[in-house]
């Protein structure tokens, strides 16, 4: 053990940041992989079905299976696309995807980068992701993509700024920008988490969530019965694979910060009560967050397998006309709760 | 007041809580596929898959090239030719049945007075290369002697209502 | 502090190219994109200048929205190339004269006696735990309490009279409330009646 830390402090600094790098993004893209598996088995469950259980022991080896095929496919070029960005564009949807993690506080303290304004980052960079999808569906040069990218760039527009509005409720309540102190700020008991007097940001802001990773019910992007597969029509092999993975690790991302925000992060659920909470206190807070963390990405599928898609002139009326607003007076409840020392939460 | 209790119903999203619970209950509900290789489901003795010429017991082959099948075949899958045999019985030379015509009517098992051609319960076959589509005489023999206790089984449990 | 300045000269580098792209490209879809990437060095810039709020902000607020929407209208304008290049070489003088009349101005009022090195010592690096937002935030609303309120009802009654200019009713057209279709209720819509079977005539 002390060998350990005697060769981790011997290393130089880029190469301990790259390490650390390289352990969140590994068990992410692992996590992404298993995700889609996750996806195929239970939404095969509530279709009265038993999804892959083919390749490998109960279907364990299917997504491996997948990426391997994706890998060895041709990536085809459309005639008339732009090649650059019709190349790029993939990189430019997981980017940010992957990028966003940097400010991720995973316990108390264990975060790669622990910066002041980490949730304007956060937003800055889940604004990013609209590029990917806008570029494809340009370059593609097919009417089929540029639809979806249009649709995608409107439909993102509009749920940015309620989900925004969301995370200026819980800045307000929190009255930091820095994800690891919003968590502390929450500590008590899961009553005193902010999904309680936040209760419709949280809504919005996970709804909007929902909608900004272009999931159904909200997936008017790729819209298949309507636009065939949206923005990434032309899209084969491993660039396609690249777009996959970004509204995967997208999702992954979106569950993890409503944890963050709303459900306390990687505190324990049975904080403050009297037994409970202290038989489970030797529960790391990584295993809270992660068990919070595969709630929200459970609901992700549940939804799937649930609902309809929207029509697109009701996706514009929501974002706008219902969130919006929601959002906006209660970021004034708020702020009057907070001003008012309201007991429990901000007392 | 029923408009104040719909403004909230949808404002608490009630029907979309109503469709997850469906699909919750639908998650822990007994699943009912067949895991086709190894599970199969039950066929009818009715059932019509690729077809088969039937022998009499002593071996003699079922067949008296009547044509009937051949003429009442709707797709025009059954291609027949007769000549005399050397004992002077009137038997086919060629019997072909084209499987890409063939529509799995089961008129032509239907025809037959002689309950020759059958229709038997195999369906998992293929071709791999063009021709392989139409059925000999030869091979029709074959896969009636080689199905022929599940053929003459199904014959008897259909026999009543015939 | 050399790793920084190699820092600021790679990102200025990139910034100035990207700009000069924007207005050179005859893409219109390939300007807006290096006016992205002016942007986002713009932002490294601000980050090196220790004004993280501000930099997060122009990503957050000129890329995240404005730009795509901009990429929006861009993507869907058919524009004419050769047109556009037809009244380069007649405006040319026009251009160019209205181009030096304001680099003349400009540098008389911002001139480089105001600048330079001597005039503005570095200002001595910020503590770790000092944060810009904070200070922004308390400068904004308490000394430039007014100033930031007046400018926000500005912006706000350009927002309604852009809605009221462009806004017109078109009765003709047919359109859904979506309000009164959650609404309505299978029995409003459908009556289901007992009935007897027909006796056969």
């Amino acid at each position: 053990m002390d060998w350990l830390i005697a060769f981790w402090g011997w290393l130089p600094l880029p190469i301990q940041i790259l390490l650390k790098i390289a352990a969140i993004l590994i068990p992410l893209l692992l996590l992404v992989a298993y995700y889609t598996y996750a996806e195929r088995k239970l939404i095969g469950y509530m279709q009265v079905r038993v999804g892959p259980n083919r390749v490998g022991p109960k279907g364990w080896l299917q997504p491996i299976a997948d990426a391997v095929k994706l890998l060895f496919k041709e990536i085809i070029l459309p005639t008339g696309a732009n090649k650059l960005l019709f190349l790029i564009a993939p990189l430019i949807s997981i980017g940010p995807a992957l990028v966003a993690w940097a400010v991720f506080p995973f316990d108390a303290g264990v975060v790669l980068a622990d910066i002041n304004a980490g949730l304007l980052y956060i937003l800055a960079l889940t604004s990013m992701g609209v590029y990917g999808v806008v570029i494809a569906g340009w370059a593609s040069n097919s009417k089929y993509a540029f639809l979806g990218a249009m649709r995608s760039a409107a439909q993102i527009v509009a749920y940015e700024i309620a989900m925004g509005f969301a995370l200026v409720g819980v800045l307000v309540a929190a009255g930091t920008l820095n994800l690891g102190e919003i968590v502390m700020r929450q500590e008590g008991s899961f009553l005193h988490w902010y999904w309680l007097p936040l209760l419709p940001l949280f809504l919005v802001y996970w709804i909007s969530g929902v909608a900004e990773t272009n999931r159904a019910p909200f997936d008017v992007a790729e819209g298949e019965s309507e636009i065939v597969a949206g923005f990434h029509v032309e899209y084969s092999g491993m660039a396609f694979a690249v777009f996959f993975l970004a509204e995967y690790a997208n999702m992954i991302l979106i569950s993890a910060l409503t944890v963050l925000m709303f459900f306390g992060g990687w505190l324990s659920p049975f904080q403050g009560i009297p037994l409970l909470g202290d038989y489970t206190a030797w529960v790391p807070g990584f295993a809270w967050l992660l068990l919070k963390t595969f709630f929200f990405m459970f609901l992700f599928l549940w939804f799937r397998a649930t609902f309809p898609r929207y029509r697109y002139d009701q996706i514009m009326r929501l974002g706008w006309k219902v969130f919006i607003p929601i959002t906006i007076v209660w970021i004034v409840v708020v702020a009057l709760m907070k001003v008012g020392h309201m007991p429990w939460w901000f007392d | 007041m029923k408009n104040a209790i719909t403004y909230f119903r949808s404002l608490f999203l009630f029907e979309l809580l109503k469709g997850l619970s469906l699909t919750g209950r639908y998650l822990f509900a007994r699943k009912v596929t067949l895991n086709y290789p190894e599970e199969k489901a039950p066929q009818s003795p009715r059932f019509r898959g690729l077809h088969a010429l039937r022998r009499y017991p002593n071996g003699e082959e079922r067949c008296i090239a009547c044509k009937l099948c051949e003429a009442v075949c709707p797709a025009l899958a059954i291609t027949i030719e007769a000549e005399p045999r050397q004992d002077g019985s009137r038997r086919t030379t060629r019997y072909d049945i084209d499987l890409f015509k063939c529509i799995y009517c089961g008129f032509c098992e239907e025809s037959c007075p002689v309950d020759s051609i059958v229709e038997t319960r195999v369906h998992e076959y293929h071709f791999e290369e063009r021709g392989e589509n139409i059925m000999t005489k030869d091979q029709l023999l074959a896969i009636g002697d080689k199905h022929e206790a599940q053929l003459a089984a199904d014959r008897a449990a259909q026999a009543p209502y015939r | 502090m050399q790793f920084e300045k190699f820092l600021f000269y790679v990102f200025a580098a990139i910034l100035l190219f990207a700009a000069v792209m924007v207005v050179t490209r005859r893409n219109p879809v390939h300007s807006a994109l290096f006016m992205v990437v002016a942007f986002f060095n713009c932002a490294a810039l601000w980050l090196l200048a220790e004004a993280e709020f501000l930099a997060i902000t122009l990503v957050l607020v000129y890329v995240g929205a404005v730009m795509v929407l901009f990429m929006f209208v861009v993507m869907m304008l058919d524009v004419n190339l050769a047109e556009l290049r037809a009244g380069f070489i007649r405006n040319l003088p026009l251009g160019v004269l209205v181009a030096a009349i304001m680099v003349v101005e400009m540098i008389l009022v911002v001139g480089p006696r105001l600048f330079g090195l001597d005039s503005f010592p570095a200002p001595a690096p910020a503590p770790a735990d000092y944060g810009n937002t904070r200070e922004l935030g308390i400068a904004l609303y308490t000394q430039y309490l007014y100033p930031f309120e007046i400018a926000a009802v500005i912006l706000l009654v350009a927002i309604i009279a852009a809605i009221g200019l462009t806004m017109r009713r078109r009765p003709d057209t047919k359109y859904q409330d979506p309000a009164r279709q959650v609404q309505v209720k299978a029995k409003d819509r459908l009556r289901i009646i007992q009935m007897d079977a027909e006796e056969k005539g």
